[in-house]
């Protein structure tokens, strides 16, 4: 089995985020970067699905030459392949994004055989489009499903469950099918010092991302309003507790 | 200008997410329209009606007689080329951005999820949430039809009485979009959710292990409340993914969360903003939780959460 995953580098803030003086990205001056834990799920899923049926997986970014981090920590805890489309601008947007990352696909096939299996997180964390998967899947005419938290492979049959305001979903699809992973599908693994040797000697592969610009266009990042709160301080430790239970009757939680 | 809205509906129970979508829909134009999928659906006319749809098309397809992303995204592809609106809005739920995005993907056009403000023009001029609601971005859409979707909980629903002359739209779908329809599905059993519940007791990453959080639960069911929890708790494997609040869990929106030893990172903040009252209990006074809480205690959550309960038994019995 052949699996893709692909993840997406995004700064990971911590109380607040602030955005840079010029309102075009996220002010990661003292930052670490991460990818959405939807994409974590999706590369811990691409590994368990080779560990069960064999193969080989590949992680795929489209992003600044730093992202090599994100693809070596899919390599360390166990991603085979891993291939880096660098852009020079902070972001695409989503219509470009699924374009290149399109493109990419058909070349790797091409030359290493089709995957059967392309993962996606169900959403970036940062821009959130909803879309790049779905996208992706339309121009390879393959059928895609978003937000599951469930794989079973079984043959050519795949089960995919995901949840739903009324219960719970399942898909039955066939190989080959664009998934869109949530995080809950799995408890991603921690990297062993052996993994992280290992994803040091992996060789990047790097591609040259095509794609036209699409109909979206970021102009500037905002700060959402918040509301400005004072905390009224209702003791510390135990003694507090006459405080809360007052509380909790005022509010009417305890009647 | 016509303004069309994807309604959302499961089986034909309407997502009360789309009257927030119709309501959006009349602030860019007074005149909608809205487009419902499936024969189960055609029973919300009415209701569309008196929230301000001046048309609604109906589609019948045996392929819509449950939701599927593929056959739901054609057919809406579909109604954009016959009756080529300016506009398509839907909600920015899981299914409402799936279709818009299959929709998008189908007419090789943009499509912009999470919108909470729009200044029409030629050119769009849109705000729309990133990270779950953390941060807004301005961005602009040219397209020769808009498809954007309406973040939940971003317009107050208001009915607004008009027409709802109702027009079936003919339409073939192809059989091979057949290979994503719901095959099977499992209802969930009646009780509080997550999402609904009226008290929340949240545990963090001081809360330690899973048996640890028995205090927890047991403050929560005598409020009758649920228990949730931060990341850093289900990366530990304490808890079930389910019960995570936040950006990649779920917002909730009780009377009270009382969150222990949860430090109120931004995306642990953005699923509980919506609480109504919160009450932090954290040995950090600087905990960003702390600062961001109407209330707060400053202690021990491991002492502080049994004396709680200690106080409700002593004043309650
Ligand atoms: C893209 C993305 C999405 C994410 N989505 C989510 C999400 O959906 N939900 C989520 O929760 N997180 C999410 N996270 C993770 C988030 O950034 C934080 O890492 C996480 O919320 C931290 O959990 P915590 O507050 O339990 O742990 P910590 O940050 O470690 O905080 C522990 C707190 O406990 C306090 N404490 C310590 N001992 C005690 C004690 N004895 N009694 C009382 N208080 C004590 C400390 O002062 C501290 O404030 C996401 C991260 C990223 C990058
Ligand atoms: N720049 C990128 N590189 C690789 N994958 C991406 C990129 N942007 C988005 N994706 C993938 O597409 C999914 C959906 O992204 P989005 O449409 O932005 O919400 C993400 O969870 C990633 O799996």
């Amino acid at each position: 089995m052949r699996v893709l995953v692909c993840v997406k580098r995004v700064p990971a803030p911590g109380a607040k985020i602030n955005i840079t003086a010029d309102g075009q990205a996220v002010d990661t001056a003292y930052l670490a970067f991460t990818t959405s834990p939807h994409e974590e799920c999706a590369v811990e899923a691409a590994v368990q699905l080779v560990e069960q049926h064999g193969g080989e997986s590949t992680v795929l970014t489209l992003g600044p030459a730093e992202a090599d981090e994100q693809l070596r920590y899919a390599a360390s805890i166990g991603v085979n392949k891993a291939v880096l489309l660098p852009i020079a601008t902070a972001d695409w947007d989503p219509q470009r994004t699924a374009a290149a990352i399109t493109a990419a696909i058909r070349e790797l096939e091409a030359a290493g055989g089709a995957f059967d299996i392309v993962l996606f997180g169900n959403e970036s964390a940062d821009s959130g489009n909803f879309q790049v998967g779905v996208r992706v899947a339309h121009a390879l005419a393959r059928p895609m499903v978003n937000g599951i938290k469930g794989i079973e492979v079984d043959g050519a049959a795949v089960r995919a469950r995901r949840d739903s305001e009324a219960g719970v979903e399942v898909y039955a699809l066939h190989l080959p099918v664009v998934l869109g992973v949530k995080e809950g599908i799995n408890l991603p693994r921690y990297p062993t010092l052996k993994g992280r040797l290992a994803s040091k000697k992996v060789a990047v592969e790097q591609a040259v991302p095509q794609g036209v610009a699409g109909g979206q266009q970021m102009v500037t990042l905002v700060q959402a309003a918040e509301q400005a709160s004072t905390t009224v301080m209702l003791g510390n430790g135990p003694e507090a507790a006459p405080a809360v239970v007052d509380l909790l009757e005022e509010l009417g939680i305890l009647k | 200008m016509t303004v069309l809205v994807l309604i959302e509906h499961d089986r034909g129970s309407l997502n009360p997410a789309s009257l927030e979508a119709l309501t959006a829909a009349r602030a860019i134009d007074p005149q909608i329209e809205a487009l419902t999928l499936g024969a189960a659906a055609d029973g919300l006319a009415g209701e569309l009606a008196a929230n301000g749809a001046a048309v609604v098309h109906q589609v019948h397809a045996d392929l819509l007689s449950d939701y599927g992303p593929e056959a739901w995204g054609e057919a809406t592809a579909q109604a954009v080329r016959a009756l080529k609106p300016d506009a398509v809005l839907a909600c920015g739920t899981e299914r409402g951005n799936e279709v818009m995005a299959q929709a998008a993907a189908r007419l090789d056009l943009p499509m912009v999820a999470n919108c909470i403000e729009f200044v029409p023009g030629d050119t769009w001029t849109i705000t729309r949430v990133r990270w779950g609601g953390s941060l807004l971005e301005q961005c602009t859409l040219s397209a020769t039809t808009k498809l954007v979707t309406v973040a939940h909980h971003a317009f107050e629903a208001t009915p607004s009485q008009a027409a709802g002359t109702v027009a079936p739209l003919p339409m073939t779908l192809d059989p091979a979009l057949a290979r994503t329809v719901v095959a099977d599905r499992v209802e969930r059993a009646a009780g509080v959710t997550l999402a609904t519940a009226p008290l929340v007791v949240g545990g963090g990453r001081a809360v330690g292990s899973a048996e640890a959080f028995a205090p927890l639960e047991e403050l929560a069911a005598r409020l009758g409340g649920v228990v949730g929890c931060s990341r850093a708790v289900t990366n530990n494997g304490w808890r079930n993914h389910t019960d995570q609040v936040g950006q990649t869990g779920t917002r909730i929106a009780p009377d009270l969360y009382i969150a222990c030893g949860i430090s109120g990172a931004i995306q642990h903040w953005v699923g509980a903003m919506a609480s109504k009252k919160i009450l932090a209990i954290n040995t950090d006074p600087e905990a960003n939780m702390v600062a961001k809480a109407d209330y707060a205690v400053i202690g021990d959550l491991h002492k502080v959460v049994p004396a709680i309960t200690a106080e409700i038994i002593r004043r309650r019995g």
